[in-house]
């Protein structure tokens, strides 16, 4: 039997075998994907958030704890558990040696991710290089991996771990075991049941699209809630973001965005536009518009921009709806071409005078339009113009397993002495709504971290306990 | 007629791979630039977002940028399986085939990059066998006692000299010719090659082989995601053993106008030094470069050009060991045989310089001075905000 086993295979469940086996402990992972798809939405990762008090390698100037904290605070609206925050922001001010040692290699911020070049450190590579640095050092070590391995149930004694199930029907019994299995976002009729059924009859979670994985179907997060563990957080909360209506329903990662929206305006199916465009950067903006665009009717944004900003985002995957005039625009997009000329034609003469930089929060905004723009508003009139069409995609969901500081799982308030969780399973507990680039890579590596030394603890401790009778 | 027909043919054939090639990068370079991710690799991906769509001239100047150390394949959250499938060393290496042979001079010997390990093959035959007869026929006979390692008198040095002067003269304009048409191609007009700054930053890239080391100077891929530096070190054994031996043969020709000291030269001498140190390195480097080409993932190369690499660095490994041997034997009967099958050895190589392998040097060193030239000067997409 082995001491600790991992359940899950990506960022978090790494950390967890990491740690555990380097406390000691034999570590068996099984992670549900084949190998070519391991990693979970960690292959699609490409930064972590970290607090910092003074320049350090890849870091300019500083992000101290207080200011990443603040961060946290605002984008959560205060959905957040401040002394499990405050834990994994101090975690990623000195947890990059570590990763560095297993192999994970940090590069300057990406060309055009300048706005995070102070709070993010980039990984070389992306996530899919992190994940296939931490198995080779986690196979170096004697971590034993099985793929093609998902797990469907557990087998437990009141609050104690026994064993897992998987769903071959094999049964595999440890002394203690992490759960990293990930949220539920690649389980559509749980995404339904989530969002439900809107005042137009619709059911938005229908047009979403997955970011990441297809291998996260909340399997265990489902069984744990029945077995009574103690749960945190709200089912339809999760990192959305507007992306690309052409994506892939799994799998389409960081290329599917669409930055051009700050740029431009967007409009819905009836042709109106509903939110302020140019609020902030994009990267500050970019994780509220998923869920704004799942509020719009048919759950589908059109984000129109013209000439005079191509060069100036980030370029587009796939190529943009372009047409030589806005009624031709409209036409192709099939947009209602009276209510998005209307719309257009407001916008357009609300614009006042400013000088246009899409590297500042310049002054060019429109004045007597609602909803008003408040930076980069330039009048749209120089074609060719162009249109992408915007889904909501997710990238992962909050509903969590409850903690606290140990990663243990609780029943009735009261931690498990055997069975500990991470990453997107508890990523809820510091995450209530909202997100910010590269926290939840701080969260999975500290908590992943913990429930690995804890769980290798919890071991040991059984190991002395058998001794001693 | 009907080989200018079959050489209109082949023409025809070369353009639609290329166009197919070319069409390749430019999906997957959109993707790429979408994602950028592997941006610290290397000189592809700063080139990459200097653009926003990608032609032929890029695609030849970014194939020929690409060292194939695959770094940005195992990273790729889009490879496959994913229904992206994006492989950017394979397709890029795809290309640079297309380079060797559209910039081949004369064009139509382009064409011997189809079946290059046969080209090689050929010529070294060829060589080997020229040597041969013509020592037969002058000396009667290809073992003689008593010569005492005088090279000259089997082959007087002026025929020597003019023999491969003449291979080696031939060799060296084709190169010149191609990769001044390739320069063209992929430059902007007006685009100064002049920058010394730039020249000495492309030139440590080339002889550092800067890029086979991952971005992070842990090494490039071989066989999997591991990373390794051992073909970065094989690769200069290699390069620094021939760039050695060609010391050797320049000392000597020194030795031989300047001060009219006649080989052979005593084993302590200069240029016997520095071909023994040249030859040691290009026995252990190809025979290295080698293992890891059979070791290598086929998801990283283009399987068409296998005979073309193992081609060229079997022909090296040659003639490293018929040069050793004919060092260590040299004083022997066994002397003018030795000395036809080196020299027909080193002929071949002589011979398929611009057909063969060696041009990726020289190909890849161009597309390095224009990086060099090129991120000297602002990006002209600023995209700014993400």
């Amino acid at each position: 039997m082995v001491d600790v086993l991992v359940i899950g295979g990506g960022n978090a469940a790494l950390c967890a075998a990491l740690m555990a086996r380097e406390a000691g402990a034999s570590v068996l992972m099984l992670e549900a994907s084949p190998k070519e798809w391991r990693g979970g939405n960690s292959q699609h990762t490409r930064n972590l958030r970290c607090m910092h008090d003074a320049p350090q390698d890849v870091l300019v100037d500083a992000y101290p704890e207080e200011e990443f904290w603040q961060d946290l605070l605002k984008v959560t609206g205060g959905e957040t558990n401040e002394h499990l925050a405050r834990l994994a922001i101090r975690a990623s001010s000195t947890c990059r040696d570590w990763m560095r040692k297993h192999g994970v290699r940090f590069q300057p911020p990406l060309s055009g991710a300048l706005h995070v070049a102070r709070t993010n450190a980039f990984f070389m590579g992306g996530g899919k290089a992190l994940v296939n640095a931490y198995y080779r050092s986690a196979e170096a070590l004697g971590v034993k991996v099985r793929y093609d391995t998902p797990v469907a149930e557990l087998i437990l004694d009141g609050d104690r771990f026994v064993g897992a199930i998987t769903e071959a029907g094999e049964k595999i019994t440890a002394k203690t075991a992490v759960l990293a299995a990930g949220g539920f976002e690649s389980n559509r009729e749980w995404l339904r049941a989530a969002w439900g059924r809107n005042d137009r009859g619709e059911w938005p979670a229908d047009n979403f699209l997955i970011r990441g994985t297809r291998f996260n179907q909340g399997v265990l997060l489902k069984y744990m809630m029945e077995a009574g563990a103690d749960i945190i957080g709200d089912p339809s909360q999760g990192h959305c973001v507007a992306i690309d209506a052409r994506a892939p329903l799994y799998d389409g990662g960081i290329c599917t965005r669409i930055d051009c929206v700050s740029l431009g305006v967007v409009v819905n199916r009836e042709g109106e536009r509903f939110y302020d465009e140019g609020e902030d950067f994009w990267p500050k903006r970019y994780a509220i518009w998923g869920r704004l665009v799942a509020q719009q009717p048919g759950q589908i944004g059109y984000s129109i921009i013209d000439r005079k900003v191509i060069g100036r985002f980030m370029p587009p995957v796939f190529p943009g709806i372009t047409a030589e005039s806005l009624p031709e625009l409209a036409e192709k997009l099939g947009l209602p071409v009276g209510t998005f000329m209307q719309t257009v034609n407001a916008y357009n003469a609300a614009c006042q005078p400013g000088t246009f930089d899409h590297t500042t929060l310049d002054d060019c905004r429109t004045d007597g339009v609602s909803p008003p723009k408040t930076h980069w508003a330039q009048r749209i009139d120089k074609p060719p113009f162009y249109a992408y069409a915007l889904r909501p995609g997710i990238t992962f969901t909050y509903l969590s397993l409850k903690v606290d500081e140990t990663a243990a799982v609780r029943f009735a308030d009261r931690p498990s002495p055997n069975l500990f969780v991470a990453g997107e399973m508890m990523a809820g507990n510091v995450l209530g709504k909202g997100y910010t680039a590269g926290v939840g890579m701080s969260i999975g590596t500290a908590f992943g971290r913990i429930a690995g030394t804890q769980a290798a603890a919890a071991a040991a401790r059984g190991e002395q306990q058998i001794r001693r009778q | 007629m009907a080989v200018i027909d079959n050489l209109m043919d082949l023409a025809g054939k070369a353009e639609r791979e290329l166009d197919a090639n070319v069409a390749e990068v430019d999906r997957i370079l959109h993707i790429c630039n979408a994602c950028r991710y592997c941006e610290s690799f290397c000189a592809v991906f700063s080139a990459m977002t200097r653009r926003l769509d990608f032609n032929v001239a890029d695609a030849h100047y970014m194939a020929n940028l690409c060292h194939n150390c695959s770094a940005c394949l195992y990273a790729c959250q889009y490879a496959p399986p994913h229904e992206f499938g994006v492989n950017l060393p394979k397709t890029l290496s795809r290309v640079r085939r297309d380079t060797y042979m559209e910039y081949a001079f004369p064009r139509a010997f382009g064409e011997l990059y189809r079946q290059n390990g046969l080209a090689v093959a050929m010529a070294v035959s060829l060589g080997v066998a020229l040597f041969l007869i013509a020592t037969i026929l002058s000396q009667g006979s290809l073992f003689i006692d008593g010569l005492e390692a005088d090279f000259y008198a089997i082959f007087p040095h002026n025929v020597l000299a003019v023999t491969f002067g003449a291979a080696f003269g031939w060799s060296a304009i084709a190169l010149a010719v191609g990769v001044s048409r390739f320069w063209r191609q992929v430059s902007e007009p007006g685009h100064s090659v002049l920058v010394p700054d730039a020249i000495g930053a492309a030139a440590k890239s080339a002889l550092t082989l800067k890029y086979l080391g991952g971005g992070h100077g842990d090494g490039c891929n071989n066989e999997d995601d591991a990373f390794t530096l051992w073909r970065r070190r094989f690769h200069h054994l290699t390069f620094y053993g021939f760039m050695l031996c060609f010391a050797s043969t320049s000392v000597a020709t020194l030795y031989h106008y300047l001060w009219g000291v006649e080989a052979p030269y005593p084993v302590f001498s200069l240029p016997v030094l520095l071909g023994t140190a040249g030859g040691m390195g290009l026995i252990i480097g190809p025979a290295g470069l080698f293992w890891l080409s059979m070791r290598r993932n086929d998801m990283q190369i283009d399987e068409r050009q296998k005979t073309m690499d193992r081609g060229f660095i079997a022909l090296l490994f040659f003639i490293s060991l018929t040069g050793l041997a004919l060092l260590a034997w040299r004083e022997s009967t066994w002397m003018p045989f030795l000395l036809a099958i080196h020299l027909g050895f080193v002929m071949g190589l002589f011979l398929t310089l611009p057909y063969g392998k060696f041009a990726h040097g020289i190909f890849r060193s161009a597309a390095l001075l224009k990086h060099a030239i090129e991120k000297r000067k602002p990006n002209p997409v600023q995209a700014g905000s993400e």
